[in-house]
């Protein structure tokens, strides 16, 4: 690889477009995640009797919240890696071709 | 170790079988070590090179790499100790478990990926690859070993008092039997050896964790409202709901960020990315682990609830007053004393997995950042970094276990929340902001990790958790009982207002050619 090819690359509107995707799924993702577990802490803080709230016969919101976000930051990720096998990486392997 | 040794019941007398020698535990212990330890000589015939003890070759899969970083994760202590908080404190445990596991989607969005691609066995490469090599070995070397030193305290004096308890073994023999195991894990099998300990140990957790909430939920005819009604009616419908755990919001604020950040700053945990193959593998190996450690979470608050329900809290407090026999009590009453031997057996080969893991890492930043970077200056001969990572691992494994008798009976329950915070606040910002800013530099990532670790250590001292907690004061110099929102907050600042101040242009420079190995995995370790 040349040096003017590196440079190339690192000018090119596909490898900007590529590492500007990367960071806004990221970090939309990152404060997604920060503002539900944020959200929770300052919710338990200042409001335990709305979490008392029945759900059900035997549920309640604070159980159901609780093992929701559980489920939640499973599920976040799994999107990440949807987004990053079929988006990110094909993006990756149209730059490299050129690069090779 | 002989069989004698293993013997030694303790003269306390409990209500349970708990704290005698369970002759399944013992079968199931002896099995679990000759197993493993057949897989370290197997691993050490495959551990020559530099490559494959700090990282099994790279060959590791996605899949197999999760499990293990779930069994990094999955401690004694969250096991026992968030299953006993459900137990005696209700819905509170669920709170702290929750702040365990969203870290890891962090990890994902954030530093799996370039840790992968830039990396070669520990963090502190990427923090040093654009930057000079010295002066942040030092600086990484020195937050990396806190963060493992006060994990492991806090994980050797737990396997002490736990095997003491399980098993009536002496606390010292438990210490050194453990010290023993692990060092010949890491000592003759690396990360091949590490890593498949964890495995197993990951999956014996995840099975005797599931089994023992089936068991217990058959009582309530696998329902689990049954199960909340009778928490209800014994205990009141509060036990069921957030109680004192969260006062004080700003307190929960900055334990939440430790737990939360503090999880992408842990050494052992970042290093496990590098014994995959590519970038591809380190994110399908974060889903895998968060999938597995949120299940497990899962299944602990129902043990808590189910050991609630069904052996009582009164009968949990009496054994131990942190309630961290809830698990095991509620194995005995569902399983009987075979199904608690198992269970017993289960967490201890828990403490060896998660010490094994420590260790490694820890060895790996003395050779690795340290003497290869630091006293070599980056020129090292692969026997000599090798030579130095083995007397490593043996210098850790005596320290382990010295710091394990040496802190005997302490309260030590903190060290934990420390490593947490030492790891959000110096480890942490620095590796963020090396993959995301141009412009940070030297200076800039030296200073934000000694503001970071020192604000964090000395920030604990002054707080109620060691001033009221454990000293004895009426009243505490900083007001919050873990410093991390002040911490990592100014860590972050130091290290822009620094890197500001003095811009380092070669710096700037290599962001731009770092990028093709970042986001393309171009030129990264294979």
């Amino acid at each position: 690889m040349s040096k003017t090819n590196t440079h190339e690359i690192l000018q090119s509107a596909a490898f900007k477009k590529l590492v500007k995707n990367r960071w806004n799924v990221s970090l939309s993702f990152t404060f997604i995640m920060l503002f539900v577990y944020i959200g929770f802490l300052l919710f338990v803080a200042y409001d335990k009797e709305t979490l008392k709230m029945p759900i059900g016969d035997s549920l309640n919101l604070a159980i159901v919240v609780g093992l929701g976000i559980i489920l939640f930051s499973w599920l976040i990720t799994g999107v990440y890696v949807y987004w990053a096998n079929n988006y990110y990486d094909e993006a990756v392997k149209e730059i490299k071709k050129e690069l090779i | 170790m002989s069989l004698n040794l293993l013997l030694q019941i303790s003269p306390e007398v409990t209500p349970s079988t708990l704290g005698t020698a369970n002759p399944v535990s013992i079968a199931i212990f002896f099995v679990f070590v000759a197993v493993t330890l057949y897989i370290t000589y197997w691993a050490a015939k495959k551990t020559k090179t530099g490559s494959e003890f700090y990282a099994a070759g790279r060959n590791i899969s996605g899949f197999q790499n999760g499990l293990a970083l779930a069994g990094d994760y999955m401690s004694a202590a969250s096991f026992l100790g968030i299953a006993g908080m459900v137990a005696t404190m209700g819905y509170d445990g669920l709170i702290y478990s929750i702040g365990f596991l969203v870290g890891w989607p962090l990890i994902m969005f954030l530093v799996a990926e370039p840790l992968r691609n830039l990396g070669k066995y520990t963090f502190a490469d990427v923090v040093a690859f654009r930057l000079k090599q010295r002066p942040i070995r030092i600086a990484a070397a020195a937050g990396s070993l806190m963060t493992i030193s006060f994990y492991l305290i806090a994980q050797m004096v737990g396997a002490g008092s736990l095997i003491k308890t399980l098993f009536g073994l002496d606390y010292e023999i438990a210490v050194i039997v453990v010290g023993i195991v692990m060092t010949s894990y890491v000592l003759f099998g690396g990360m091949l050896a590490t890593t498949w300990v964890q495995i197993i140990k990951a999956v014996l957790l995840l099975s005797g964790a599931t089994i023992l909430v089936l068991l217990a939920m058959a009582k309530f005819n696998f329902s689990p409202g049954e199960l909340f009604q009778s928490v209800k009616s014994q205990y009141g419908e509060n036990m069921l709901a957030p109680g004192g755990f969260i006062t004080n919001p700003f307190d929960a604020l900055s334990l939440g960020l430790a737990l939360m950040l503090g999880t992408a700053g842990l050494p052992h945990i970042l290093m496990r990315f590098y014994t995959v193959p590519d970038d591809k593998a380190a994110r399908k190996s974060v889903f895998v682990a968060t999938g597995f450690i949120g299940y497990f979470y899962v299944l602990t608050f129902f043990i808590g609830f189910a050991a609630l329900a069904l052996v009582g809290k009164d009968a949990i407090l009496s054994l131990d007053k942190g309630g961290n026999m809830a698990a095991l009590l509620l194995a005995e009453n569902t399983g009987g004393s075979a199904f608690l031997g198992f269970i017993a057996s289960v967490a201890f080969a828990t403490i060896l997995a998660v010490v094994a893991g420590l260790t490694l890492s820890g060895a790996s930043t003395i050779s690795h950042d340290l003497y290869v970077h630091v006293v070599k200056r980056g020129v090292s001969d692969e026997k000599g970094e090798m030579k130095v990572a083995k007397r490593a691992t043996i210098f850790l494994g005596v320290l382990a276990v010295a710091l394990g008798l040496m802190f005997k009976g302490q309260n030590v329950a903190f060290m934990v929340g420390l490593a947490f915070s030492i790891a959000a606040s110096a480890n942490f910002p620095a590796l963020l902001m090396s993959i995301i800013w141009k412009g940070f530099t030297t200076k800039g990532a030296v200073w934000c990790m000694i503001t970071g670790a020192s604000l964090a250590l000395i920030l604990i001292v002054l707080s109620p958790t060691v001033m009221v907690d454990i000293m004895g004061n009426s009243e505490a110099i900083f007001p919050l009982k873990n410093p991390t929102i002040v911490s990592m907050t100014l860590a972050f600042v130091v290290g822009i207002v620094v890197s500001l101040l003095q811009p380092e242009k070669e710096a700037a420079d290599l962001f731009e050619s770092e990028k093709l190995r970042t986001y393309l995995g171009h030129g990264s370790e294979k």
